[in-house]
């Protein structure tokens, strides 16, 4: 058993940097978890979909009357009930100049465009009902041509998805910067063709929506599993014409979610549509075949790119064409466009390399929409640049370690400003270098390899570095339009006891949100870890903000909590000074005791609160008995706080089989301040098994018909415990200074660089045998393909 | 539709009598009849765990069980057996190790290592890892989780070797 150490960097007594458990945990423990489909509300109705069978069709009639005869069936709806009462959704940008995308709505109207996509709704008293009267509906089609290849939804005479589009490239982006021709001029080029498949996020806890319309108040509540309430309540309020004071969004616990529950899905429109067309509240909780088909999936791309490279393994420029295959249209409110826009802005980034074209295209079919999931686009930017680099390595002769050691950006080059436009105002690059060099004993797992080889046996040693973007500004989504805030906001109460309230914008969903903004809170105060309460996922309790999304928790999240404690403690030491006959600068307040100037207690902060709450009348004149306050922060300093690190990946593959067993892991990041490091090693481990099963497992497989092949846990592979290695994590600390916390996000790093770490390890194994790999995941078919075995 | 049968079961040492459909899993039984929401669902097949629980001493996935087949049966599901004690050590060692996030798969997995607990006192992490092949966690990355379980088998070794 290795659990983290406290941060070195924790301040004696303090609790940011202890690597503390998380108090909600225990509950969890016990099952007693509250997850929305836990939840029963009187006269509950339960929905179940009517999914289209082609990933193409039109529809051309819904026959429903034997359905609605059926015992418990209580509504069905088609497209036409959600007519009028909900508008349709759009999920472009301003900022991604010429993109387009369809319309949405709840139901398929006209036209289904992939297999999965609910056509109909049924409401009866139990979800088994609701299945069975599915059975009685009465669908009819006419199949149209699938749009599933990519290229193929480009060329000329490629079905349409949307005729009024025109075409089916729906976003296009070109990235120039410095001159690629001459960098690439006269050059070694090294270079690769990428497939990386799709794959989904897989939350253990399927999406789950519970809504409940009043209509004697007018008065919307949604259950939902998700991790953005406050968005969703502007969605609904804004699409059904509701005012926003009344509806209300709850997130409970959230069973995973990882960027999947934060789109918004054509269920979760029916659900709230189909509450206030009936007036009771609609549950729907999806199963997992439900889950496979309608999901956000993530990745899919094709990437060409190459590199150009001096005799002295110096990085030269690098030219890269992307094509991204995003489903049917563009996901809303975020878009499917940011994906790829990251992966052509992050390709590079660690390195000095200013000579740079990209061009991104993405591309409608009629597959799952594709969209936003942990560490969106990285895994694909370091999977290429990392690739190439080794390749380029391979090409002068240099070892993988030296060439990255010789090309990353320097301590002596910050600010430094990327090829692409990203600004990193500090990172820990060659540190991170050294620490994983020692770490994973470099020279020693060398002559091992080199030992085994000489006895068949084959195995790889992978490096990736990663770069990535965390605590974004209203750069990101406001200035394109979407109600997404890139605030937060705390209130923070003090209870007559002298204990804390926190209630924060940022939410929880087993990442310890809640447990990293109790220690926060305590720190800044002066209280006691255990006087704190946090409550998160409300949006009639919490105030405002953008919540847990593209890792912005502990940086925005967790200043704003700095900040109003240190706004209470102001205010506590105001009212102990008018108390006390002091000067409130030189009283301070340490473990709940206020204490005087000469560092003796003097009160307790609960005599002082219960003075103030029962006894206002002994307060001197002009001081309020106010003990409650509101703080919000938004990131005003870089665009985004840049975190660092770097992977090493250890795999043997047997080249019989083509199977491979993945030895070891090891990771060295840099997310700035930690707040708790057991819990960061657990979002690093997480992350990082989520990149190993995308490396080798995970892919949601098409036929050419638009069909998903594996749309069960049976099929669909998942790592598994026995599958993966133990994960060793060193940590680096460069706080930002854009925040009096310092904190930066690392809830995708170990996503962002697994899956390029693998890439790497394999082909390092593969090498003797003259064989290469560009394609995730790594399936033993594929290996033994490029092995010339198959 | 099948008219619905009457049962009777022990389920965390209360005598239970119900009428359910045929149809009826044990999980949803323990869910939606008896408010036992700890029995978690992720996948309906028996491929993720979430759903085990304890019927007459075993574990077994409620999504494969039908309600009817636990009659005249004993169920433990995560609430009994945190009320009766018998997870405590584990709990606690999820909790210091942080062996969980979510906690969706979490009653699955405590009910799965207690079992293989019960099976193999001396385990290494290579055979928990094996033993916790049946269920999923996309949150954890499973390290913490096989540390909770490896340092839980050695103090039961050393408590009964005491």
């Amino acid at each position: 058993m290795s659990p983290s150490s406290d941060s070195p960097h924790r301040a004696p007594g303090g609790y940011i940097g202890a690597a503390l458990p998380r108090p909600g945990a225990k509950r969890l423990l016990q099952g007693r978890g509250r997850y929305t489909d836990d939840i029963v509300l009187p006269r509950m109705l339960h929905a179940a979909f009517l999914r289209s069978p082609y990933a193409h069709a039109r529809l051309l009639a819904l026959r429903i009357e034997a359905a609605l005869a059926l015992p418990g069936v209580r509504r069905v709806l088609t497209g036409a009930d959600f007519e009028g009462i909900c508008a349709p959704w759009t999920g472009t940008l301003g900022h991604f100049a010429g993109m387009k995308s369809s319309p949405q709505r709840p139901l398929a109207t006209g036209k289904v465009v992939w297999a999965g996509q609910p056509v109909a709704m049924v409401l009866a008293e139990s979800r088994a009902e609701a299945e069975d009267a599915l059975e009685a509906i009465e669908a009819e089609f006419e199949e149209l041509d699938p749009v599933v290849d990519p290229e193929a939804a480009l060329a000329q005479g490629a079905a349409l998805i949307d005729e009024a589009l025109g075409d089916n490239l729906i976003f296009r982006t070109r990235i120039e910067s410095g001159s690629p021709d001459s960098a690439f001029a006269g050059a070694e080029t090294v270079e690769a063709e990428f497939r990386f498949g799709r794959h989904t996020a897989v939350t253990l806890e399927p999406r789950t929506i519970l809504a409940d319309y009043d209509p004697g108040e007018e008065r919307l509540t949604v259950h939902q599993s998700t991790q953005t309430p406050y968005q969703f309540q502007d969605l609904y309020a804004r699409h059904f014409g509701l005012a926003e004071s009344r509806v209300r969004v709850v997130a409970p616990d959230v069973g995973g979610s990882f960027g999947m529950k934060l789109h918004l899905y054509h269920e979760d429109m029916a659900v709230v549509g189909a509450s206030l067309l009936t007036g009771r509240p609609v549950k729907f909780a999806a199963d997992r075949i439900e889950s496979f088909l309608s999901d956000i999936h993530a990745r899919d791309h094709r990437v060409r790119a190459r590199l150009a490279v001096a005799p002295d393994g110096t990085l030269r420029g690098i030219e890269v064409e992307d094509l991204t295959g995003v489903g049917p249209f563009s996901a809303y409110p975020r878009t499917s466009a940011v994906e790829g826009n990251q992966v052509v802005r992050l390709i590079g980034a660690p390195y000095r390399i200013a000579d740079y074209r990209a061009d991104l295209r993405v591309v409608a079919q009629t597959k799952t929409q594709m969209s936003q999931y942990r560490a969106v686009g990285h895994p694909i930017a370091c999977a290429v640049t990392e690739r190439l680099v080794d390749l380029a390595a391979e090409r002068v002769g240099l070892d993988p370690f030296e060439i990255r050691r010789r090309n990353y950006v320097t301590q002596d080059m910050y600010p430094h400003t990327t090829a692409s436009g990203y600004r990193f105002e500090r990172l820990s690059l060659e540190t991170c270098l050294e620490q994983l060099h020692a770490l994973m004993d470099y020279p020693a797992l060398r002559a091992e390899q080199a030992a085994l080889r000489a006895r068949g046996v084959h195995r790889g040693i992978g490096l990736a570095t990663y770069v990535e973007i965390t605590n974004p500004s209203p750069a990101f989504y406001g200035v394109g339009g979407a109600h997404i805030a890139a605030q937060d906001g705390c209130v923070l109460k003090l209870t007559p006891s002298g204990e804390v309230q926190c209630l924060i914008s940022v939410t929880e969903q087993g990442q310890g949100t809640e447990a990293i903004m109790g220690q926060i809170v305590a720190e800044g105060l002066g209280i006691r870890r255990e006087a704190v309460r946090v409550i998160t996922g409300d949006t009639d309790v919490t105030p405002s903000g953008g919540a847990t999304w593209a890792c912005r928790g502990a940086g925005i999240g967790g200043e704003t909590a700095l900040q109003a404690s240190r706004k209470l403690r102001r205010r506590v030491l105001e009212i102990a000074g008018a108390i006390l006959q002091a000067a409130p600068d030189a009283l301070a307040l340490r473990d709940g005791q206020i204490l005087g100037p000469e560092g003796t207690a003097r009160m307790s902060l609960g005599d002082l609160a219960t003075l103030v709450a029962f006894r206002s009348d002994l307060l001197p004149p002009g001081i309020a008995p106010d003990l409650t306050v509101a703080h919000h922060h938004a990131p005003r300093g870089y665009p985004f706080a840049f975190s660092n690190g770097i992977h090493g990946s250890l795999v043997e593959v047997d080249a019989e089989t083509g199977l491979v067993r993945i030895l070891r892991h090891w990771v060295v990041e840099d997310c700035g301040r930690i707040i708790n490091p057991l819990l960061v090693d657990e979002q690093i481990r997480g992350g990082v098994v989520q990149g190993l099963g995308a490396a080798f497992f995970e892919e949601c497989r098409y036929d050419e018909r638009g069909q998903l092949l594996n749309g069960s846990l049976a099929d669909y592979l998942v790592p598994m415990a026995c599958e993966m290695p133990d994960i060793v994590i060193r940590h680096v600390e460069t706080p930002t200074r854009d925040s009096d916390l310092g904190a930066k996000g690392v809830g995708e790093a170990g996503t962002a660089a697994a899956s390029g770490a693998a890439l790497n390890a394999v082909n390092d194994a593969l090498r003797p045998f003259g064989a290469a790999l560009a394609q995730l995941p790594m399936t033993p078919e594929r290996i033994l393909r490029a092995l010339g075995t198959v | 539709m099948t008219e619905p049968l009457p049962i009777r079961l022990t389920v965390n040492g209360a005598p239970v009598r119900r009428f359910v459909e045929p149809r009826l899993s044990l999980a949803d039984f323990l869910r939606q009849d008896l408010g036992l929401t700890g029995t978690h669902l992720g996948c309906e097949m028996g491929a993720c765990g979430a759903c085990l629980v304890r019927l007459d001493g075993r574990a077994v996935h409620a999504c494969l069980t039908l309600a009817v087949q636990a009659d005249g049966g004993t169920v433990e599901t995560v609430e009994g057996l945190t009320e009766a004690g018998t997870l405590a050590d584990l709990q606690a060692a999820f909790h210091a190790r942080n062996a969980l996030q979510c906690g969706y798969c979490t009653p699955g997995m405590l009910v799965a290592a207690q079992d293989y607990l019960a099976q193999d006192g001396a385990p290494s992490r290579e055979a928990i890892r094996d033993a916790l092949s049946g269920n999923y966690c996309r949150c954890t990355g499973y390290e913490a989780i096989v540390d909770a379980i490896a340092e839980v088998a050695r103090a039961r070794r050393a408590g009964r070797q005491a």
